[in-house]
């Protein structure tokens, strides 16, 4: 467990969360959303938790994100706040 | 500042943890478009995985995979050597129950969108109250 | 107004969560509370009981089997409850868009007439800018069944290796919907249609409870495969193990099945005519 990984992970997850709430375009928010879950999935592996992060790799930065897409594409792009 | 330097670092995943759990309700509190709060609970949910496997760390040990393998007797396991499974296993199904949920919030956002014309919640309250009237 | 009011409470509530963290143990402590009272037993008894040396697998499918069942319920709920809440009649378009495969690029629009859906000549388009893309299709097509190859593999070595039921299951949903996105959700229905979706999903729970039902009549507990060395023929440690692999095949099918199920309601708005 390198520590000094785990809080430069650590910041780069908070940020790219932050990010995927104040975007206004609706598609980046999914994109970003899909990065926040990949970032997620390399700090669970460098806690040691493969099967989680195994898991989440496929769910999170994989289905999850598709579904988000097929979801915006099919109402509207546009968000106000 | 000796002190509370040595709590921070010794405890600053907990800090980490408790700083994206804020973010997530607060999405889920505030933004007024519905793909965003369905962004924040996932967020929430995400944040809530990660502490729990925080929890099972352990010192110089490593990941919960015995590697001598069908060797029977061969040698003594010693449960300091391996890192805590059980919340591991707790949180594949709380992935599995995040997926589901994210899947039906946003076939309900779909029909809200095909019924209302909007996603945002200020116009679909303003519609319901003139179709009250 | 109000965003001042819930900024204030969500600082207010992540305070007291700080005050809260005074009291937790070191990070990293092998003698805090978590690991302390039963997971000692699970990290030694693994493999003198089942002979699994992946300890996360060993214990979410063999001694917290009745959990794991009704998270594989829950997947299938969810899919139901997509399929009760978008799904509509399919409509009868106005307008059809062909392409002239051999010129490439020539489109053609046409109403009401009719044209054979097999011709060779005529590629069926969805709307009038979805772009004639070679280069996707054929990489898809070569890589998709290494794909499925990988995802068999995860399944069947979740063993040894991390993996097992449920990661397997979603990189198989994962390359069909790869299929459906680079060629058409048309074609992804001829292959996969929704009625083997659907019943591929019950099929899968049915395993599972199966599995539990058959230790049953065996005269043992529910979900205690060593019961079913009597079927197959080994010792009953060897059994555990084969009865995890059962179990875990079972939620693959599951999990593959309602992925491609949600996908199609999704994308299609429930008319499953065009994706996206």
């Amino acid at each position: 467990m390198i520590w000094q990984l785990d809080f430069i992970i650590l910041t780069l997850v908070i940020i790219s969360g932050i990010a995927a709430i104040s975007i206004k375009d609706l598609l980046g928010a999914a994109v970003l959303f899909g990065a926040y879950s990949f970032m997620m999935c390399l700090l669970w592996s460098i806690m040691g938790a493969v099967d989680v992060a195994f898991t989440e790799a496929s769910v999170g930065a994989g289905v999850s994100t598709v579904l988000f897409v097929a979801a915006v594409f099919r109402t509207t792009r546009r968000s106000r706040d | 500042m000796d002190d509370i330097l040595s709590i921070l670092i010794s405890k600053y995943n907990y800090w980490g943890y408790i700083i994206l759990m804020m973010v997530g309700l607060y999405a889920l509190i505030i933004k007024k478009n519905l793909v965003k709060k369905i962004i924040g609970m996932s967020i929430m949910q995400t944040a809530i995985i990660f502490f729990y496997v925080s929890i099972g760390v352990k010192k110089n040990a490593t990941i919960p995979i015995i590697t001598h393998g069908h060797n029977g007797a061969a040698d003594i396991v010693r449960a300091s050597d391996y890192i805590n499974p059980l919340p591991h296993v707790l949180m594949l199904t709380a992935i599995v129950v995040a997926v589901a949920t994210l899947g039906v919030a946003l076939a309900l956002a779909i029909k809200v969108y095909r019924h209302y014309g909007t996603l945002e919640e200020d116009e679909i309250h303003d519609f319901l109250k003139k179709q009250a009237e | 107004m109000n965003k001042t009011i819930g900024f204030i409470t969500v600082v207010l509530c992540g305070a007291m969560l700080l005050l809260g963290t005074a009291d937790f143990p070191h990070w990293g402590d092998p003698q805090s509370p978590a690991s302390r009272h039963v997971s000692p037993y699970y990290i030694e008894k693994s493999i003198p009981e089942t002979s699994v040396p992946n300890i996360v697998t060993a214990v979410l499918a063999d001694y917290r089997g009745y959990d794991t069942m009704f998270e594989t319920t829950v997947i299938f709920t969810a899919g139901i409850a997509c399929f009760f809440l978008l799904r509509i009649r399919r409509k009868e378009p106005i307008i059809r868009y062909y392409r002239h495969v051999p010129t490439g690029i020539t489109l053609r629009i046409e109403k009401g007439a009719k044209l054979p859906e097999d011709s060779k000549v005529f590629d069926r388009i969805d709307t009038l800018y979805a772009p004639h893309d070679l280069i996707n299709k054929t990489t898809a097509r070569l890589i998709i069944p290494f794909i499925l190859i990988f995802a068999l593999y995860v399944i069947a070595h979740g063993h040894h290796s991390p993996g097992g039921g449920f990661q397997g299951g979603v990189i198989l949903g994962a390359a069909i919907i790869l299929f459906a996105i680079s060629y058409d959700l048309r074609s992804a229905n001829r292959k996969m249609s929704e009625r083997a979706a659907a019943l591929l999903s019950t099929t899968g729970v049915f395993i599972y409870a199966g599995t539990g039902a058959l230790c049953l009549l065996l005269a043992s507990n529910f979900l205690d495969y060593s019961a079913l060395a009597l079927i197959l023929g080994v010792d009953p440690v060897t059994a555990r193990s084969h009865g995890i692999l059962i179990v875990e095949i079972g939620v693959g099918l599951t999990v593959m099945a309602v992925m491609v199920w949600i996908y199609y309601n999704l994308s299609s708005r429930g008319q499953h005519d065009e994706g996206l």
